[in-house]
């Protein structure tokens, strides 16, 4: 077996007095969707939010392809090739949808593979091509969730973390955002973590499944097993 | 569309410096059919204008307050007032150091802005405008920077070209206007690019712009080294028109009416920055003249002006929440709504003065990006 892109270590991250997530293991597989499922506040985002250096941890390892991470800075694991979408897109409202979308490979400075990265994006997602001199305040909630994973996409990244990228959108939508991230596995070759509430639908496109609870792994199994897994859907999944 | 891009950068670059030869051209008109008076005014809002500009790229596009924007202006106002009396350095280089000076200030000031933000940035920014003009004050430097009397400037001399006759007021004005010119030409390339478009996603969203990959807090760091820099303009033009360069020019009221000045105008619009300035200097010495010609007893007429000054801010503020500038742009937009083309010129109603103004300043909607500059939407 080759090593997996991402190793994380007993991961241990605070809210001040509190205890978010404690001892957290995960490997991701390149090339692979990896869903972490869970209930709210069960340390999903926190664990998101600590991969891509928003929180510090206060102790364990996190290694992209064998370098660590561990504590390094925000702009610096994003330029090692980790893109964060954050729960609800973090789209900035008030810039256009071409200037968001440079926006996320600006730190790469090669300008005309960007205006190539960023055309390639508007024929993933046709709606964003309508709209690119509109600013993005004018996106509905599912075109704002393109955009935001089309920018992490622009800065080409091989860890591509995702949260909650269903929240608060139409079945169909969600079905189409899913079909996007299983296509950017299989035709592209990127690596996706997944967080998802929908436990359903983050399964229906994922290898690998972790479900968390009150911030520690309760289960690490193929996507499919998990799925199978009726006691853990009933106390953990909620379907 | 890296050649289309480049286009349209040339594009606005050129629209830049039509709109700064405009305004040097009405300048001119107006400093020279202006009396001495009126001359020194126009030079205190162009003074003022730079500081307001840099303000409102800091605090406007970047999302960061200052309240220490007045003691910017004293850095600069003291390091031109050494650099004439002591050195006797040519103009230009003067208002250069001034403006560098502050500049490093900025950088010093902006390191520990950046890991701050609203009241605490506030209250930091706040004890530097107090702070600072106090150093004039201090024991040891009281023979250098002149203690509470302050160092006497000796007034910029007219060159010998333009005649013997010539003003010094009108000289004054010129100097301060052409620095208002260039630093809105400058702030207006500066903004319209890369730099105002990351300064803008930092402020609405830290979080998602440093997973973009931004810098967030060198960008900050950057913004207020150039904002800085704007402000030592400033303070170093004062220093030349006020001929005096003095503790008591740089009270914390001068930061507070900075920051009224880009909200009246429209917080991160250049033009707005000018309204603002404007407003600065002429509504006082109005209100002033309407009360001590309006008959009242001599203790009314002297609290007058204050109240009008106080009046129009809050009037202005009713009228137009999103600024002068805010208010304009939505006429104008309803204007061109109404009237199908053939197209209205888009300036603003009012003289030839404002109109360039708003020509050389930087509308942030007005970008086309990769796509037709045609379909825009107004919010």
């Amino acid at each position: 077996m080759t090593k997996a892109l991402l190793e994380v270590r007993g991961l241990d991250v605070d809210y001040g007095a509190v205890r978010a997530l404690r001892g957290v293991d995960l490997s991701v597989e390149r090339g692979s969707v990896t869903a972490v499922l869970g209930a709210n506040g069960a340390g999903k985002t926190t664990l998101l939010r600590a991969l891509s250096g928003l929180l510090r941890p206060a102790s364990g390892t996190i290694e992209l392809d064998g370098r660590d991470l561990t504590r390094a800075a925000v702009e610096r694991i994003v330029r090692l090739g980790v893109a964060h979408v954050p729960q609800s897109g973090g789209v900035i409202t008030e810039l256009t949808v071409a200037e968001n979308l440079r926006l996320g490979g600006l730190w790469r400075g090669d300008r005309a593979a960007l205006a190539r990265r960023i055309d390639e994006m508007y024929a993933l997602f046709p709606p964003l091509a309508e709209r690119r001199s509109l600013p993005a305040a004018t996106l509905s909630g599912g075109e704002r969730q393109m955009l935001a994973l089309a920018r992490a996409l622009t800065g080409s990244p091989r860890l591509l973390l995702v949260d909650e990228p269903s929240l608060g959108l139409a079945p169909r939508v969600v079905a189409r955002l899913m079909a996007v991230l299983r296509r950017l596995c299989d035709e592209d070759g990127r690596t996706v973590l997944l967080v998802e509430q929908n436990a359903r639908s983050a399964l229906s496109i994922a290898d690998r499944a972790i479900v968390l609870d009150l911030g520690a792994v309760v289960a690490a199994e193929p996507a499919a097993t998990i799925a199978a897994d009726d006691r853990l859907r009933h106390a953990y999944l909620g379907f | 569309m890296s050649i289309d891009s480049r286009a349209l950068f040339r594009l606005t670059l050129v629209r830049h410096t039509c709109g700064a030869v405009a305004a040097i051209a009405v300048l001119y008109v107006l400093t020279t059919t202006a009396g001495p008076y009126r001359d020194l005014q126009i030079a205190q809002a162009a003074y003022l204008t730079c500081a307001v500009a840099g303000l409102t790229v800091l605090t406007g596009l970047g999302g960061q307050i200052s309240l220490g924007h007045g003691a910017f202006m004293a850095v600069g106002a003291y390091t031109a007032a050494l650099l004439i009396i002591h050195q006797g350095w040519p103009l230009a280089a003067v208002l250069a150091a001034a403006t560098g000076a502050t500049a490093l200030t900025g950088a010093v000031v902006g390191a520990v802005a950046a890991r701050l933000e609203g009241p605490y940035l506030a209250g930091a920014t706040l004890a530097f405008a107090i702070g600072l003009p106090g150093l004039a004050n201090y024991e040891p430097l009281i023979d250098l920077l002149g203690g509470q009397n302050g160092l006497a400037v000796p007034p910029p001399v007219p060159p010998a070209g333009l005649g013997a006759a010539f003003p010094l007021e009108r000289w004054q004005a010129w100097i301060a206007c052409l620095g208002a010119v260039l630093t809105l030409f400058l702030l207006a390339n500066l903004t319209r690019g890369r730099f105002g478009r990351t300064l803008r996603a930092g402020r609405d969203d830290e979080i998602a712009a440093a997973l973009a990959g931004l810098r967030v807090a060198r960008l900050r760091i950057v913004a207020t080294v150039v904002s800085a820099a704007c402000a030592g303009l400033a303070g170093g033009l004062l220093a030349l028109v006020a001929t005096l360069a003095a503790p008591g020019a740089f009270p914390l009221a001068l930061s507070l009416q900075l920051i009224a000045a880009i909200i009246i105008g429209g917080l991160g619009s250049l033009a707005g920055a000018v309204w603002g300035a404007l407003i600065l200097v002429f509504v006082p010495t109005w209100a002033s003249d309407a009360a001590s010609t309006s008959g009242l007893s001599h203790n009314i007429a002297s609290n007058l002006p204050l109240a009008i000054y106080g009046l129009v801010l809050i009037a202005v503020t009713l009228a137009f929440p999103r600024g002068l500038q805010g208010g304009l742009r939505d006429l104008g937009g309803a204007l061109r709504r109404r009237l199908p083309p053939p197209r209205l010129p888009t300036n603003p109603p009012g003289g030839a003065d404002e109109a360039t103004t708003d020509d050389a300043g930087a509308r942030p909607d007005d970008r086309g990006g990769a796509g037709g500059r045609g379909e825009r939407v107004r919010r």
